[in-house]
């Protein structure tokens, strides 16, 4: 499925970038010299409330190795589904302060998901002698993360009004 | 205490995904998210490693879930993805989905077994 916009032209959307979400990759916001302290200082700080909440919702559903790993997919289907939302709202529709996407994308959901933990769940899980359910886990886990970022997106694009205050679908 | 732990770990980890994701990309010039890619499977070898080991509770929260958590990231991952399909680039986005996840698990388990044979 395409999640990219219907109408692009750059000559009637005059206030809207003519560009598509894609081309702005969520980690690499450009800063160089002394600005490049501030943005680190921002994903720093964005990391540790990301991390803090994955750290909190794995207290709140602990899972056993030979268990479903609840928590870790929840984390990190619930993290795409809000990485979607704030690109379009950040690229597409608002112009917001620099240190944004640093703080909220690359700091807040980069630190609140982990790619790390779903891959030692899958090895633990075949570990504990439970290879269905890592091979399931294994597999369901990146599905449903590219399904929540094109609902993030799609959804974001049809609800969010843009700066003109319509609503482009 | 684990609060602070987790803390400590995610705020050297977070920005050091995002050095190393800004050092690779300047590596190469192609559409493949190598960047995100090798942070993700380091961190997976380090936390495999890690639980391997029989890390203590402190260790494994601050390196573990701070560190390694905070140093891979599955929403930059996914959204990275989508965006080489959306720019008609699907060979590279099953590429990088499966590269990731096979590498990923992988690493995991080289780290796993490479602790549990040293230790």
């Amino acid at each position: 499925m395409s999640v990219a916009p219907e109408s692009h032209n750059a000559d009637q959307d005059v206030d809207v970038p003519d560009v598509d979400v894609a081309d702005y990759p969520v980690e690499r916001p450009e800063a160089a010299g002394p600005r490049l302290r501030a943005v680190l200082g921002a994903i720093a700080v964005g990391g540790v409330v990301g991390a803090e909440a994955r750290y909190g919702l794995g207290v709140l559903l602990p899972h056993r190795a030979d268990e479903w790993p609840w928590a870790t997919l929840l984390t990190n289907v619930s993290g795409c589904l809000l990485i979607g939302v704030l690109m379009v709202v950040i690229v597409e529709r608002v112009r917001p302060h620099p240190l944004v996407r640093p703080l909220l994308g690359v700091g807040v959901l980069g630190g609140y998901t982990t790619f790390s933990t779903y891959a030692v769940d899958t090895v633990a899980a075949v570990q504990s002698g439970r290879v269905v359910l890592a091979v399931l886990y294994a597999v369901a886990t990146p599905l449903l993360a590219l399904v929540a970022v094109a609902i993030g997106t799609v959804a974001t694009r049809r609800l969010v009004p843009d700066r003109r205050g319509e609503v482009r679908s | 205490m684990t609060v602070l732990w987790v803390a400590m770990g995610a705020a050297v980890g977070a920005p050091l995904r995002y050095l190393t994701d800004r050092a690779v990309q300047r590596l190469h010039r192609s559409v493949f998210p190598w960047g995100t890619f090798t942070v993700n499977v380091v961190g997976s070898f380090v936390l495999g490693a890690l639980t391997g080991a029989g890390a203590s509770s402190t260790v494994t929260t601050l390196v573990g879930t701070g560190f390694c958590g905070a140093l891979t990231t599955y929403s930059t991952f996914a959204y990275e993805t989508l965006g080489l399909a959306e720019r008609r680039a699907v060979g590279a986005a099953v590429a990088n989905l499966a590269g990731s996840v096979a590498a990923g698990v992988a690493a995991a388990l080289l780290g796993w077994l490479s602790a549990r044979a040293l230790i």
